[in-house]
């Protein structure tokens, strides 16, 4: 169903913020994955905004739905949605990346609220993804699976292991999404290893698959609900976004995978997020 | 050496004791519905299919893919479920090393594992198939408990002590095709502490999985024809170690050998050797194992010859650490 104009109001906000405290901890923190983080903000907002069925106040509340972030490097932006849905508390990301924070750049699921897998060695989150979803089944639960890959993860030979897996066992209750940013830290993927035809490689492991604009939620909305309806098996959603997206010195910009920003830049950045987001 | 002493690893007799795992784990099922099997098309070959026989909906069989086995099994395990993943020792160990690594231990989850095919007990396989590193590479994981059992009889008191054992657990059997050690499943096994299986106190031996019934047959060799009173400690244990009994096996003996079917880097050697050094006694001391090569092919037999794991080995062992020198000085006691 179309988002109404307050949703996608409160989903802006949302992300306006995301953009805000991605940018803030980079600075904190001397370096992290921003130009990824950017890119899937708004499948993280979202999720956890509109669709996760999660309670912040029970982390552990076994009917919850789970969430894997298989590009784990994108903890510098999962951590700030997890603390403004309430897990902790947004300053405790002042320690990010520092000594015994709970918070590393790849966020532990056994020291950060609300992380239900640890990730951060590409290549494993859908394989997990896949074994929640049938303990869910076998159990007779009704909560979903979510699970986001990165698409330069997609290289990882265990990912197609992992999505065999899950159309053999016709997944119905598990969606799959790619943040298809089209970058990774060597370059262009299409440069570094090819992965086009991208959707046919999903189609041919027997995934439906939705392509949408990955930073347009009512797009995003429409395809998750799509994924949710549907049973005959396993949907993936193959969001194309921009990497950096929202900081314009960052966006499609390979070197932004990883950096650091210092005062000037911080403040550059958020204006530039401002300025999309109307505030400037 | 000695007739009888030279085993036979195809002895029909002992072909039930390879299915007993499955048995118990079909028996443990009916207890815990919470318990589900996973298999990378070895669930014949590793006798979980047993259970996936017998409880169909909570099997999961994912093909040849021991990646996303291990990945799987730790998304059951997040679902409150209590996986049992069996496939070859070495795919579990090298495979899939990164997944039982980050995915099951890093996560602390209720994943256990019953890796077949260990040491060179698939000898005529060749080396892809052999796996002498494994407890080498579990032992390195924080969060995991590593055992090899003697045979059969303790591999079943292995898998239905760790449903009870809190985190990951590395149960590491040979192909199924090993003599029976134990007689019956009662004689007090506990993880984390040592067997003694004979009492002495000239010279202990240390042993795991298949060498126990080897030093077990040759200290009673020793004992009749060279007049040595000799300890065995069935360390099934490997990680958390029974560091209590390795001690008092220095203290009271003085010379120790560990024999096991693993290379000598890493193992169950390293381990005791690791425990010596840090009491800091002084004991004459060796490890017997895969000398750090891959190992030959060969029946398994064979091979266990050749590399002095058999009865023959040991007493050779034996008589040499029996010769070595160590410092010994004056205030003994007060050492430590």
């Amino acid at each position: 169903m179309a988002l109404s104009t307050n949703e996608i109001k409160d989903l802006e906000q949302h992300a306006w913020q995301a953009r805000q405290d991605i940018i803030d901890i980079t600075g904190w923190s001397g370096g992290a994955h921003i130009g990824g983080g950017l890119s899937v903000t708004d499948i993280l907002v979202i999720m956890y905004f509109k669709y996760l069925n999660v309670d912040p106040k029970n982390p552990q509340w076994e009917d919850r739905d789970r969430f894997i972030m298989s590009k784990g490097h994108a903890g510098v932006a999962y951590a700030p949605v997890l603390a403004r849905k309430g897990y902790f508390n947004f300053d405790d990301l002042q320690t990010f990346n520092k000594f015994k924070s709970p918070f590393g750049m790849h966020l532990d699921c056994l020291k950060v609220k609300g992380v239900d897998v640890s990730t951060g060695s590409l290549g494993h989150g859908l394989s997990i993804a896949v074994g929640l979803a049938l303990g869910a089944r076998l159990q007779k639960k009704d909560w979903y699976t979510y699970c986001v890959l990165g698409d330069g993860e997609c290289n990882e030979g265990s990912v197609w292991e992992a999505a065999m897996s899950a159309s053999h066992f016709k997944l119905n209750n598990l969606v799959t999404f790619v943040d298809r940013n089209r970058l990774m830290i060597d370059g262009k993927t299409e440069d570094v290893m090819g992965l086009e035809p991208f959707a046919d490689k999903w189609k041919a492991f027997g995934f439906i698959v939705k392509e949408v604009d990955g930073h347009d939620f009512n797009q995003l909305a429409e395809a998750i609900d799509f994924a949710k309806a549907e049973k005959s098996g396993p949907v993936v959603i193959i969001a194309n976004t921009a990497k950096g997206k929202g900081v314009d010195f960052m966006e499609n910009e390979v070197k932004w995978h990883y950096g650091g920003l210092d005062t000037d830049l911080r403040a550059q950045a958020k204006a530039s997020v401002d300025k999309m987001y109307g505030k400037a | 050496m000695s007739e009888g002493l030279t085993w036979t690893v195809y002895d029909a007799d002992s072909m039930t004791q390879a299915e007993i795992y499955g048995q118990v784990l079909c028996d443990l099922g009916d207890q815990h519905p919470e318990i589900v099997g996973l298999s990378a098309d070895l669930a014949n070959s590793t006798k979980i299919g047993k259970f996936g026989k017998k409880f169909p909906e909570r099997f999961f069989n994912v093909g040849i893919a021991e990646q996303n086995l291990f990945g799987v099994a730790a998304g059951l395990a997040k679902s409150g479920l209590t996986p049992f993943v069996s496939t070859m020792a070495t795919f579990v160990s090298m495979r899939a090393c990164e997944q039982v690594r980050t995915d099951i231990c890093y996560q602390n989850l209720d994943c256990k594992i019953i890796a077949t095919h260990g040491g060179a007990s698939f000898g005529q396989a060749g080396s892809t198939h052999h796996c002498t590193e494994d407890i080498a590479i579990m032992r390195s994981f924080a969060n995991m408990t590593v055992i090899v059992p003697a045979d059969g009889i303790e591999c079943a008191n292995a898998v239905k002590t760790c449903i009870d054992w809190p985190g990951p657990v590395y149960i590491r059997i040979g192909r199924g095709f090993e003599p029976k050690f134990y007689d019956d499943e009662e004689y007090g096994f506990q993880i984390g502490k040592a067997v003694t299986l004979m009492e002495g106190t000239d010279i202990t031996l240390i042993c795991c999985g298949v060498t126990v019934l080897q030093a077990m047959e040759a200290a009673k060799f020793l004992k009749e024809n060279d007049g040595l009173s000799v300890r065995v400690l069935n360390i099934h244990t490997i990680k958390p170690i029974d560091e209590e009994a390795i001690i008092k096996a220095v203290m009271d003996t003085r010379r120790l050998a560990v024999f096991e079917e693993h290379n000598v880097m890493g193992g169950l050697g390293s381990a005791v050797a690791d425990v010596i050094a840090a009491s800091g006694k002084g004991c004459a001391f060796t490890k017997v194992g895969i000398p750090d090569c891959y190992c030959e092919v060969g029946y398994p037999e064979d091979l266990y010859t050749h590399y002095k794991l058999d009865a023959d080995g040991v007493i050779e062992t034996v008589r040499q650490v029996m010769q070595m020198d160590f410092e010994e000085d004056d205030d003994w006691e007060d050492e430590v």
